[in-house]
């Protein structure tokens, strides 16, 4: 049955987030024992043949675990090469067309007539009720005006008045850092530094940040969704807890506008001090699909940029030293770690209309996955496209932002933060050395590192 | 030769020269004009290479067309006379044309 939107907006706005949240955690749970599959999960990691033993079409560039067994790089080579236009027809999460060169993926992106980003920019889909709008998933107009309502706090002129405070906090980070003795970077530095960004951005607790790192750890590894480890109970228990933790935060702002308190610069505020967003609240699942984004959206691709530098600039320790010699390269070295790491693998269309891609018919209906993390290693258009080179000159040409209407909106914040990451950390530290395997995300969309041992060597002093 | 100005939002001027048939985005990079990006190289896919043109200029340069707007209509900088630079193909009868540069690229 097909339920009206006028009818689902008003059920929605009268049942409060928490509740709605629990009520789908109830559906899916009756529908894991109707169908057998509950506690069975979806992926159990195996060892990935070398790409050359597989037929070309049986590559399924959907296993969530390519990426962490380091065979992402190969498969891509070879689809660019053979397929660049694949289809592979039995995946786990259904048939989907992968694209996988520079120039068809912008000409996909740029073209939202024919490529709908609706209903999920991911290859499954979440579970159902937790698919919850979010205008990274729309198409224009709907997409242009949830944007507009809320690209502001992250608008260049916002950013200049955080600059500021984004700098004292990674310092503040940077001094208490242990030197001459192995510490996981990322949970220290690049999980601590982008929480701390989220809560300026949304003015949440700064002391319960980890919260919004929980959150959206969670809505990132959803097996359906993206082949990712999560646990369904796990996950809708997080998410009533993140209903609650958000409604309260939109009710404590306005409280203390209410009471004179001087606006911030922050998410909530702008959305409370704007004609078509100030009873937002009123509407709590485009509530919710706006923070949620700006929450994902600020953490994995951040997060993951930040380790990927490090671990890169391991890798190519000549250019750890370049680095240190023309300081003035760190601009262009951060569009060339957001290549070179491309934090988020792919994004998702559906064919509005039957179309010819490069070659290849596409029905309506197909799923087409733009695999950026392919396009940013196609070697027609970036020269020795494996390796990090911080003075790359079309760094800038990466695709990991996205081209069109649904470009990353977060991009010059991110650019920023990893900016003064790199600034703050060269005159602190001589060297910053990985010291162990560093270990990966099991997901198909994210690119993560979840754990690099490094030891840093303090500068000289004098 | 013909010249284009390209002026910062802080008042700083710099010239080039107009190439026939290139874009005012090639003209920029080509030139190394600060605060003009191509990150999609042309396509009218990112937005940072956005231009005002001098209002007396605009009916000869043009105006935007619909797929510099998908870009365009979502930036807080936008001008009634804004472009995205790399759809604007630049023309040598067009010497003396200033185009500003928005306070910021987004």
């Amino acid at each position: 049955m097909k339920i009206p939107e006028a009818v689902k907006t008003k059920v929605e706005a009268a049942i409060p987030l928490d509740r709605q949240v629990q009520g789908a955690h109830l559906y899916d749970k009756g529908r894991r024992w109707l169908t057998g599959t509950n506690g069975k999960k979806m992926f159990v990691e195996r060892p990935i043949p070398p790409v050359e033993d597989v037929a070309l079409a049986d590559i399924d560039l959907s296993n969530p675990f390519l990426y962490r067994q380091g065979l992402w790089a190969s498969y891509f080579e070879r689809l660019r090469n053979e397929a660049p236009v694949h289809y592979q027809p039995n995946s786990p999460f259904g048939p989907f067309w992968s694209v996988t060169r520079h120039a068809d993926i912008i000409a996909v992106d740029k073209n939202h007539e024919v490529f709908s980003a609706e209903p999920f920019i991911i290859i499954g889909e979440p579970p159902r009720f937790m698919d919850i709008a979010m205008f990274i998933a729309m198409d224009p107009p709907k997409h242009d005006v949830r944007r507009r309502a809320v690209q502001g706090v992250v608008a260049p002129k916002n950013l200049r008045e955080m600059e500021g405070l984004i700098r004292e906090r990674v310092r503040d980070v940077l001094d208490n850092l242990p030197v001459n003795e192995p510490f996981d970077w990322v949970s220290t530095v690049s999980i601590e530094l982008t929480a701390r960004m989220l809560a300026t951005l949304l003015d949440f607790p700064f002391e319960e940040r980890h919260k919004l790192v929980e959150w959206s750890d969670l809505a990132t590894s959803m097996e359906q969704a993206n082949g990712g480890p999560s646990d369904n109970d796990e996950l809708f228990r997080g998410m009533v807890g993140m209903a609650r933790g958000l409604s309260a935060l939109w009710h404590d702002k306005a409280a203390r506008l209410a009471a004179g308190e001087e606006p911030g610069f922050d998410l909530i505020t702008m959305l409370q001090s704007d004609e078509s967003t100030k009873d937002l609240i009123k509407r709590p699942m485009e509530f919710a699909g706006n923070l949620i984004l700006l929450i994902v959206g600020g953490n994995d691709t951040t997060r993951n940029s930040m380790s990927g530098g490090v671990l890169a600039l391991n890798q190519f320790p000549d250019q750890f030293e370049k680095l240190k010699a023309n300081p003035e390269l760190i601009p262009n070295m951060v569009s060339e770690i957001i290549r070179w790491q491309t934090p988020l693998a792919y994004m998702r269309r559906v064919a509005k209309t039957d179309t010819v891609l490069n070659g290849q018919f596409i029905r309506k209906g197909d799923k087409v996955v733009m695999w950026y993390a392919s396009g940013n290693r196609d070697e027609t258009v970036f020269e020795r496209p494996d390796e990090l080179i911080i003075d790359r000159r079309n760094a800038r040409n990466h695709i990991a932002f996205g081209f069109g209407v649904h470009r990353c909106m977060g991009n010059r914040l991110a650019e920023l933060q990893l900016r003064i990451l790199w600034e703050e950390l060269l005159p602190r530290f001589e060297r910053i050395d990985v010291v162990g395997e560093p270990e990966y995300v099991q997901s198909n969309f994210v690119r993560g590192i979840s754990k690099l041992m490094v030891e840093l060597t303090p500068k000289r002093a004098g | 030769m013909a010249v284009v100005t390209f002026m910062s939002y802080d008042g700083d001027e710099h010239e080039a020269p107009l190439e026939e048939g290139s874009s005012l985005m090639q003209v920029a990079t080509n030139n190394a004009i600060p605060g003009i990006d191509a990150d999609c190289g042309g396509e009218a896919a990112c937005g940072p290479c956005h231009v005002i043109v001098d209002p007396a200029w605009a009916d000869k340069v043009g105006r935007s067309g619909p797929e510099e707007e998908e870009m365009l209509s979502m930036n807080p900088d936008r001008q009634p006379t804004s472009r995205l630079s790399c759809q604007v193909k630049a023309s040598e009868s067009w010497d003396g044309l200033t185009v500003q540069l928005p306070e910021s690229q987004w």
